[in-house]
């Protein structure tokens, strides 16, 4: 497999109203690599995500899936959408359905595959997301952490090229925070290309081969994990990790 | 209403009253003891103001109408012993008629208001007039008043002499009752597909799934499971407007209590035909009413549907 990118981000520029959401913003992410966003409530983290997943679209500049332009207006959205899975903060799951048909209905109804083979990889899934007895539940049965786990197993269900994840603890309680994010980790071992919005900086750090900083829609600073958090350059981004720490949380 | 919660606190008090629960030895303290006695005492007393005041109300009704100057002619006239015996089989015979009615046109009502309520929510250029269409049709048919409606229908339709068109005031009078009903159940079904959070459209989507796909199977059938109470009802209204279609002469249930009023000239027909409508709705009201409160208590208690 070659080192092109899979997601590449040239000038974006998205606006809602008014308000610039996204200014300007470069982005690449290479190959099993995890990128993670971080920055203020508001910066853009997200519109950035929903832009790449074609849920919102953008106002200029263009986006590339594995070479493709897929902010051609001439592209077929649902074929991008297929290929690029998405975890929201509110998990999103399908009340009315059990686990297991909210795992399977893309595989079936979007790439043909039979109840039978659908089946079974998401048990496997979920055996191995530790949810093994999870498959029958509806989602109001199922704690937060839970939820969003089986929101994890609906969106690699697909086999998707690019999974994105968009603050995907912000609606967590904090004892369960561990058990979603001990789940991205094993994703990077397996070799899945991510891109995490998110506002736990430990993790960011521990996990992320690329760190963007945003503020008011522009990436303002971006580096290894290392450097971002380590010595930051700019001083906006110094003293939002400042915050951050004096917050505890980093 | 207030008779039944107090019944039902009083069921608490009394499962509370087997106080050992736990198996762990507990010995109930003399504070819980005489607080659950008062709440009994007191549970007690508003069972018994109820049923007092149910009696009151219900021996000065009784003396007011039978003591009005009219009560002695009006009884002869509505309430008559031997009409309403005449009346009952008869009766009877024509409900079986609007019970089908109901049955087919509830299920026609169904299908076409679930039609018009997609074609409401469709996006894109191509289906402006589809959309055009199911808005115009829904605007016109809620406001115009169904006795009005079936008159053009059962009337009117007969009056041009089409060939191959029905003149059968059954066929017309159902067709009147369902084009009607659609719009207002349309509505209902619109109001459920709006009332799914934008959110489940785009988990849908980010899944690959098309907007019909994700139509289908994310937003329909949480918006039908939401709307069973006020579609319900609509059926429960249905069901009564039925009666509407003796207007064209079909023998239902109306038509053939309005058969021995017109000969008898007395009045008692119509009140049984009125009892049984309420009989028959009585069942689904309730069936709607247990619907409603369990889907209550589920969001209560924090899931949803």
């Amino acid at each position: 497999m070659s080192d092109a990118p899979v997601l590449r981000m040239e000038s974006v520029r998205k606006t809602f109203g008014d308000s610039v959401v996204l200014r300007d913003v470069d982005l690449e992410v290479a190959p099993h690599t995890v990128t993670a966003l971080i920055g203020a409530s508001g910066s853009g983290k997200s519109t950035l995500l929903r832009c790449a997943n074609l849920l919102e679209e953008i106002d200029d500049g263009a986006i590339w899936l594995d070479g493709e332009e897929i902010t051609d207006p001439r592209a077929d959205q649902d074929a991008v959408r297929r290929r690029i899975g998405v975890v929201f903060q509110a998990y999103n799951l399908f009340p009315h359905m059990t686990v297991l048909d909210n795992i399977t209905l893309a595989p079936r109804r979007v790439h043909g595959a039979s109840r039978a083979e659908a089946e079974e990889r998401a048990r496997e899934l979920l055996e191995r997301l530790g949810l093994g007895g999870k498959a029958g539940e509806y989602p109001d049965r199922l704690s937060g952490g839970q939820q969003q786990r089986v929101a994890i197993v609906r969106a690699l269900a697909v086999r998707p090229r690019l999974l994105l994840f968009d603050e995907i603890t912000a609606a967590l309680d904090p004892e369960l925070v561990g058990e979603v994010l001990a789940v991205v980790r094993g994703l990077k071992d397996d070799g899945m290309t991510m891109v995490l919005a998110t506002h736990e900086m430990g993790f960011a750090r521990d996990v992320a081969d690329q760190v963007c900083f945003l503020d008011s829609g522009v990436v303002l600073e971006r580096g290894t994990a290392e450097q971002l958090f380590g010595d930051p350059q700019q001083e906006r981004t110094q003293r939002f990790l400042r915050r951050i720490v004096e917050a505890g949380r980093l | 209403m207030t008779v039944a919660k107090e019944e039902s606190g009083r069921e608490d008090a009394d499962n509370k009253g087997d106080m050992s629960g736990g198996g762990d030895g507990y010995v109930p303290s003399q504070r819980r003891i005489d607080r659950e006695a008062f709440k009994r005492a007191r549970t007690r007393r508003a069972t018994a103001i109820a049923a007092l005041s149910t009696l009151v109300t219900g021996v000065v009704l009784y003396l007011v109408v039978v003591n009005a100057p009219g009560w002695p002619r009006t009884k002869e006239t509505f309430f008559n012993g031997q009409y309403a015996r005449e009346a009952f089989p008869k009766v009877l015979e024509g409900l079986w008629l609007n019970v089908r009615l109901l049955l087919i046109c509830g299920v026609a009502v169904l299908v076409l208001g679930m039609l018009i309520a997609i074609a409401r929510t469709l996006r894109g250029p191509v289906f402006f007039p589809l959309r055009a269409l199911a808005a115009a049709y829904t605007d016109f048919f809620r406001g115009l008043p169904l006795i009005i409606n079936l008159m053009i229908v059962v009337l009117g339709v007969p009056a041009l002499r089409l060939q191959g068109v029905t003149v059968d005031p059954v066929l017309l009078g159902g067709t009147a009752l369902t084009l009607t009903y659609s719009a207002y159940v349309a509505e209902v079904f619109r109001a459920g597909i709006e009332s799914v959070h934008p959110s489940q459209r785009a988990a849908a989507r980010s899944l690959g799934l098309t907007n019909r796909q994700a139509l289908r199977h994310v937003v329909l059938p949480q918006a039908v499971r939401r709307q069973v109470p006020p579609l319900l009802n609509d059926l429960v209204s249905l069901q009564k407007d039925t009666g509407l279609v003796s207007i064209g002469g079909a023998i239902d249930a109306v038509r053939a209590a309005d058969i021995i009023v017109g000969r008898s000239l007395n009045y008692t027909p119509y009140i049984v035909a009125g009892l049984v409508f309420v009989a028959l709705t009585i069942p689904m009201t309730r069936f709607t009413d247990w619907v409603t409160a369990r889907m209550d208590r589920r969001r209560a208690q924090g899931g949803s549907i």
